[in-house]
């Protein structure tokens, strides 16, 4: 490997440009976000409030800031579930190949995957009142079998090599082979599926929270300020320009990442990858 | 052949199954009363004891289970709680939005991916492969709702040519087809950026196969080998992305149902969640779901026809 990808560097400097901003934002925002000014609403750009304000004159800018906040814990912790419970299932799937073991754990994944996710979301958030929380759970659980999937295919092929027999006739049980030979080999595949998670959690979050049943205010989030913009798009368009294109942003930042990690890590697939 | 349709018929069935439990049981069983939740922190004993009579609520889980899903099978799907009409009637209005909007949709995703997917293949690492691929990157990037309203905001606000939202019914097709024009087309992005990914890829995949190698060698052009032999073969992975997608866009078409004020099934989920109709979301999910199911599985059977391999199985 002697040159990084292009799409690796744009998309790490993107999503790592939101990753920072998220993080200022926990320190310092130029205004706070839960303070209501009427007088002070939709302004135009100005020097004090470079985006302007919205309906309720707070600062677009601030509530952009912290709205990465929002989208990037949601999706982050909802990969986090998917990894700590999808991973583990895999590796014992394809430890176990053909047993029963093996069977449950990939037909519960098929079932989980038939399953149309944002509907499901829908309704636990429904039924369970809408709230961060469920918005993570909701997207989380269907993060499990993607990464069963991903974890059970890269370790299947590699319980036939050499090395994992030698471990094998040296003593060692399945259970710590997966965890200390396979793992270690399959995280490249893991790093690329878990940029890819967070993106679609990033757009799930934005369409659960457009529609109130993701972070509730006064928690800012960037799918709720499309839903508030949408009664004022004819009089005041930017308001549902900006949040759309931080969304898309940090979208397209993940995606080009996970592209160029995927290059980057496995020379084999540059050519002709979708 | 035979065996495999009954196999893929048999894991329907489970998946069936299993759907139905799930959200009975997320919306019955697990904690709190459903009769409390519907009715608000002013309802009175009686009115409680009333609901839950007219719910059914008094049997256990499992009779209560195999009641709602027994009336479902003869299509029996409840009575909304709101509307005191059955659920039945009301998703067979919706469903005269839904399922034109969703095929509207898939038709527009198909022909728009297709010639795009096929031409950035034919002119791989030329300008055109870029630009495509490019734009497709950032279709999907693009959330549909934000698509729809940015499409609201030059077609319906600037240029005037379409209405924000609203249905005038089927009475006049045209203005029908009108009205869902501007959310197919919402829909439709995403699903064609990331369709023309897969098509471009899988095109790419079988033009590596010897066969196109002898094809060339026999003096066809690469477009005759594409059009003659490659395009095909390529069409399996494609048949699946088009399947997976239909759940893509009945998920994304409740969203854009409530972006365009379009009265379809999408609406009424919101409408019954908002209302807390219980009844209405159970039912109406249920049958989502099992579309989604449905889909796929016809997916399954459409690949044993395009692929003899798959039939011996």
């Amino acid at each position: 490997m002697t040159r990084l990808p292009p799409a690796l560097i744009l998309g790490a400097a993107l999503s790592g440009a939101f990753l920072l901003v998220a993080l200022v934002s926990l320190l310092w925002v130029p205004h706070a976000v839960d303070g209501v000014a009427i007088a002070n609403r939709l302004q135009p750009p100005s020097a004090a409030h470079p985006l302007g304000t919205d309906q309720l004159g707070r600062d677009i800018l601030s509530m952009l800031m912290v709205g990465a906040q929002t989208s990037i814990a949601v999706a982050l912790i909802a990969v986090g579930i998917g990894v700590a419970l999808g991973v583990p299932l895999g590796l014992a799937a394809a430890a176990s190949r053909g047993s029963l073991l093996d069977e449950v754990i990939m037909r519960g994944n098929d079932l989980i995957f038939a399953f149309p996710s944002l509907v499901i979301a829908i309704l636990i958030t429904a039924r369970y009142g809408p709230s961060a929380t469920n918005a993570i759970l909701a997207i989380g659980i269907f993060n499990i079998p993607v990464f069963a999937r991903v974890a059970r295919g890269g370790a299947l092929p590699l319980w036939t090599l050499d090395y994992i027999l030698a471990a094998r006739t040296a003593g060692k049980g399945r259970i710590r082979i997966s965890a200390e030979h396979i793992l270690p080999n399959i995280l490249n595949l893991l790093i690329v599926q878990a940029t890819i998670q967070f993106s679609l959690g990033i757009l799930a979050e934005a369409a659960l929270s457009y529609v109130g049943l993701g972070a509730q205010p006064p928690t800012p989030s960037w799918g709720r300020m499309l839903a508030e913009a949408q009664t004022m798009i004819y009089t005041h368009p930017m308001l549902a320009v900006l949040p759309g294109l931080a969304i898309v942003l940090m979208v397209l930042g993940l995606n080009l990442m996970g592209d160029g990690l995927r290059d980057a890590l496995d020379p084999r697939l540059r050519r002709g990858r979708a | 052949m035979l065996r495999y349709l009954l196999t893929r018929a048999l894991s329907l069935g489970l998946s069936l199954v299993v759907a139905s439990v799930v959200i009975f049981a997320l919306i019955e069983v697990i904690p709190g009363d459903p009769a409390s939740y519907m009715m608000g922190l002013n309802a009175t004993e009686e009115n409680l004891a009333a609901l839950r009579a007219e719910l059914g609520l008094e049997g256990s889980g499992l009779s209560r289970y195999l009641d709602w899903v027994g009336g479902m099978v003869t299509g029996d799907f409840g009575t909304s709680y709101t509307y005191r009409v059955p659920v039945a009637n009301l998703v067979l209005d919706r469903l005269w939005v839904s399922l034109p909007l969703a095929l509207y949709a898939l038709t527009l995703s198909t022909l728009i991916a297709f010639p795009i997917g096929i031409l950035a293949a034919a002119r791989r690492g030329q300008p055109a492969d870029y630009g495509i691929m490019g734009a497709t990157q950032l279709g999907i990037a693009v959330p549909n709702f934000w698509f729809a309203m940015l499409l609201v905001l030059l077609f319906a606000v600037t240029l005037q040519w379409f209405s924000a939202g609203g249905f005038p019914g089927w009475s006049d097709p045209l203005a029908a087809m009108k009205a869902l024009t501007l959310p197919a087309i919402a829909l439709a992005l995403p699903q064609a950026s990331i369709l023309a990914r897969v098509m471009r890829s899988a095109l790419l995949e079988t033009l590596d196969q010897d066969y196109i190698r002898t094809a060339r060698a026999k003096g066809l052009s690469r477009a005759q080998a594409i059009r003659r032999h490659a395009l095909r073969n390529a069409l399996i992975p494609v048949l699946t992305i088009i399947g997976l997608q239909f759940s893509f866009l009945i998920a994304g078409a409740i969203i854009i149902e409530n972006v365009f004020f379009l009265p379809g099934l999408g609406r009424l989920i919101f409408q019954g969640i908002t209302q807390r109709d219980l009844i209405v979301v159970e039912s109406v999910t249920m049958l989502l779901v099992f579309a989604v199911i449905l889909v796929t599985f016809l997916v399954d059977v459409a690949y044993a026809l395009v692929d003899p391999r798959l039939r011996r199985r």
